[in-house]
């Protein structure tokens, strides 16, 4: 748990993060994702509970811990003025066996930009610059904060491709988003978390898999006559928002026959068809709302007369 | 070592690369010299026959303002601000090489001044009394004090916001700390104020070294002493690493 003041800013944070494996650190903005880092990095102490890194204290051990980890900041980190290859220079003297700094900014793209002062790089190109620092002193694990906020798509896939290429180093590579999309590509395992707490946790495959029963999802005009659909498939039919329609059924070959069938014999166009697996952006929706309802559960409870409680979010 | 002189060099080349720290860590404390000097606009104290003899050691001091507490102040407070002391808290650098990287970085800033200026004050006819050794002393001890107050202000305030306080506490340090302006010339309670302030300890001693003639500066080595310890003091206690 890590408080500033009054205020929980992460409380039972929980999980494991391997060598060799990407861990997305899920959640919207304002979730607890960059205290949870930082708290791994060493810059906060937790209040209660504990953090090892590579099997060390970040703050006891601070020492051992920084020659081994490389850090992203989710911003700035670099000398307004400098060059890129000053910066990677000035960084490898920091480290007895470091990465050689013109292989590095090759590998991130920004050869041709090596001798432009940083404030004059684009934000993409800022960081890219700030994921070679982190990798400079050739790390065990990575942290890094939001790695392609505010990058263009070409620095974005150049960014993933790094991040790939260090975990099949053997590198454990920990990283926030609240990019479900890069979640579901890049991590091998993910942690969601919101209001400083973990909703879930596993591979993207295990968290698209569980939750809901079998649910079958279709797109088509709005105000379908769900009753009757219902009856000829013989499962609950709902629409959720106008023209998005949920069949409480498991996706088999006669039942979605069924469905098509049915839609044709209406003359109603299909827009889009889902079966069985949810998206991970369906899994962090409910789950978000699921957990914003239990808190306002809460709140309700607590205001009654002679009891009161300041919530407050980080 | 290599990471502490790799560190600063760096920072030097920053420092040197940057045209308005150039402008008052060199131009400024020239621009003054010569025409004061050549001007004889300014008032002297009693008994100097020469103005360049009563400038030189008040620039000197005004140098070692410009580096230790506006360059190294200035640039501290962005670095800090752009979040450059967050990020050095998690390489193997250490607080320790990064003090002295900085120490190092005034050291050579005032180096580069105090050649300049003491060749301009000689082609100015500037005939010092010549104890050099004390001046180091008086020196070092000046930058510790302005430097001290340079990282007081960049650890606790913004970046801009410093930027503005430390050029106003420059200009305000350079009018009532007898750098050019004799202290005895200005009104009796700003006098006295000129010299507790650090800019009036290190100026009247480097007088006293320097210039013969000028009065002996008992008290002003204890405040300029007094500052040395306690500004330095009060930066450790006060300096946020965070932006």
């Amino acid at each position: 748990m890590v408080r500033y003041g009054e205020v929980r800013a992460v409380d039972g944070v929980s999980f494991r993060a391997e060598r060799g494996a990407v861990t997305a650190l899920l959640g919207p903005n304002g979730a607890g994702k960059t205290t949870t880092v930082e708290t791994l990095e060493g810059y906060r102490r937790p209040t209660a509970g504990s953090v090892r890194v590579l099997g060390l204290d970040p703050v006891r051990d601070h020492a051992a811990v920084v020659e081994r980890i490389g850090v992203m900041l989710q911003e700035g980190g670099v000398y307004p003025g400098i060059r890129p290859e000053e910066m990677l220079r000035l960084f490898a003297s920091y480290y007895d066996d470091p990465a050689d700094p013109d292989l590095l900014l090759e590998r991130v793209g920004l050869t041709d930009r090596r001798r432009s002062v940083w404030r004059r790089l684009s934000g993409g190109e800022q960081q890219r610059l700030s994921l070679a620092l982190a990798l400079i002193g050739r790390p065990d694990v990575v942290f890094l904060d939001e790695p392609t906020s505010g990058i263009d798509p070409a620095g974005r896939q150049i960014v993933r491709e790094v991040i790939r290429e260090l975990r099949d180093d053997g590198v454990g590579v920990l990283l926030t988003t609240h990019d479900l999309d890069e979640a579901e590509r890049l991590a091998d395992h993910v942690v969601i978390i919101d209001h400083g707490r973990v909703l879930a946790d596993g591979t993207p495959a295990e968290l698209m898999a569980s939750g809901q029963a079998d649910q079958i999802r279709f797109g088509a005009p709005p105000g379908v006559a769900v009753a009757s659909l219902s009856s000829r498939l013989g499962a609950p039919v709902v629409e959720g928002p106008p023209g998005e329609y949920v069949v409480a059924a498991e996706a088999t070959p006669v039942t979605v026959a069924a469905l098509t069938a049915w839609l044709a014999e209406h003359d109603l166009p299909l827009a889009d068809l889902r079966a069985g697996r949810h998206s991970l952006e369906d899994v962090f929706l409910r789950l978000t709302a699921e957990a914003d309802a239990r808190r306002r559960d809460d709140t309700t409870q607590d205001l009654r007369p002679g009891r009161t409680r300041r919530s407050r979010r980080a | 070592m290599r990471a502490l002189t790799t560190q600063a060099r760096t920072e030097l080349a920053l420092n040197l690369r940057n045209g308005e720290q150039l402008l008052v860590a060199i131009a400024i404390p020239v621009l003054l010299l010569v025409f004061f000097s050549s001007v004889e606009v300014l008032p002297v104290p009693e008994g100097v026959n020469d103005a360049v003899d009563f400038l030189t050691p008040g620039i000197l001091a005004l140098a070692v303002m410009s580096s230790a507490m506006v360059s190294l102040g200035i640039s501290t407070g962005f670095e800090r601000q752009y979040g450059v002391l967050k990020r050095l808290g998690t390489t193997p650098l250490g607080r320790s090489r990064w003090v002295a990287a900085k120490i190092a970085m005034v050291l050579a800033l005032l180096v580069i001044q105090g050649s300049v200026i003491v060749v301009v004050a000689a082609f100015l006819g500037w005939n010092p009394d010549p104890r050099a050794a004390l001046a180091v002393v008086a020196v070092v001890l000046g930058a510790l004090a302005f430097g001290g107050v340079g990282l007081v202000l960049a650890g606790t305030l913004r970046g801009t916001v410093n930027l503005a306080v430390t050029n106003g506490l420059y200009l305000l340090l350079l009018l009532a700390g007898g750098m050019v302006i004799p202290l005895e010339k200005l009104p009796g309670p700003m006098s006295t104020i000129g010299e507790l302030l650090p800019s009036g300890a290190l100026s009247a001693v480097l007088q006293t070294i320097l210039r013969e003639g000028a009065p002996s500066a008992g008290s002003a080595w204890v405040v300029l002493l007094v500052w040395a310890v306690a500004a330095p003091l009060a930066a450790t206690r006060l300096f946020r690493w965070e932006p």
